[in-house]
């Protein structure tokens, strides 16, 4: 009984955490599209395209940010087995992928009218790629076995060797030649551009990370809840009722074949 | 208020980049919500069987009036 004790726990947690982060998303986002596309200036470069950047670049923070949570959840159910934290890894997955999916699709929306391109095979493209490839392949991975034990350590190990293309993203604007403009905001000496671009990329940011530890939520309660269905069903609960039926298994049919 | 759909001439390129993360992360939102609640009909659904089971596996009933 004591696997249950902590979701519970997680349980509580997240009913008085869930009305907060609603309040906290629906304020930042309004608040941060306002300024983002109203208040905030045209580039002088860039004109009006620079109002991507709003999207562009709280999804790739996001797409990092989740993934490093996603394997520290992984690395945290390798070592110690906790339940909580492989479905927390595998809730986590999708969102992942959804933000650096904008950041890519952003990106080349960006890319056409300012670089004349929509892709590059640079060194941040290609390893922001290579980041959504990782959530898919995770995300393949955990569901390919039967045993979901065995599923979640394959994901884990995937998710942590991942990890080292989290830097690579970070660091491939300075380490290789790029058509991607350099760090602006989380740099040595501080951000260097202006305030009034600076908020509504900052208040984007923490609406973003509402959304995900709102989806984030509900997405660990579909997974509980799931476990608990299998759990029944494995113990032969609905075995009578059509659709929820598992074939059970039959070790002397399995091995009649031979 | 023309001046602010135009967009400086990239309204294609602005608009769409919102207009796509709104679509991806509502979508993400409801098919997360839609989940959850099909995943609770269906363990409510499991959860009056086994109660409707208990009885009869047990058979013998502790008390007797």
């Amino acid at each position: 009984m004591h696997r249950f004790a902590k979701p519970s726990v997680f349980l509580k947690l997240a009913s008085a955490v869930m009305p907060w982060a609603i309040g906290i998303t629906v304020l930042t986002l309004a608040v941060g599209l306002y300024l983002a596309l109203v208040v905030s200036p045209a580039d002088y470069q860039q004109g009006d395209t620079v109002r991507i950047m709003y999207i562009h670049v709280p999804a790739a923070w996001m797409g990092l940010f989740c993934y490093v949570g996603m394997a520290i959840c992984g690395a945290m159910s390798l070592i110690w087995k906790h339940p909580l934290a492989d479905i927390a890894a595998r809730a986590t997955a999708p969102i992942g992928a959804t933000f650096t999916a904008l950041c890519l699709i952003t990106g080349s929306l960006w890319g056409e009218p300012m670089w004349g391109t929509w892709w590059v095979w640079d060194a941040r493209l290609t390893s922001m790629l290579i980041l959504l490839f990782l959530y898919l392949g995770y995300m393949a991975l955990v569901n390919a076995f039967d045993d979901p034990e065995r599923g979640s350590k394959a994901g884990s190990a995937l998710a942590l060797v991942g990890v080292i293309n989290v830097p690579i993203v970070k660091f491939s604007v300075d380490w290789w030649n790029t058509l991607h403009q350099p760090a602006s905001v989380a740099r040595m000496g501080g951000p260097s551009i202006d305030p009034s671009m600076l908020w509504p990329l900052f208040l984007i940011a923490v609406g973003f990370t509402g959304y995900y530890v709102i989806v984030l939520i509900l997405r660990v309660r579909l997974e509980l809840n799931e476990r608990r269905i299998r759990a029944l069903q494995l113990s032969g609960i609905g075995e009578d009722s059509p659709g929820n039926a598992q074939p059970a298994y039959n070790p002397e049919q399995a091995g009649a074949g031979k | 208020m023309t001046d602010f759909f135009e967009m400086g001439g990239y309204a294609g390129y602005v608009w769409s980049s919102y207009g796509l993360a709104t679509i991806a992360l509502l979508v993400l939102l409801m098919v997360s919500l839609r989940g959850l609640t099909k995943s609770r009909r269906d363990l409510a659904h499991l959860e009056t069987l086994l109660k409707s089971r208990r009885p009869r596996r047990k058979k013998a009933p502790v008390r007797q009036p």
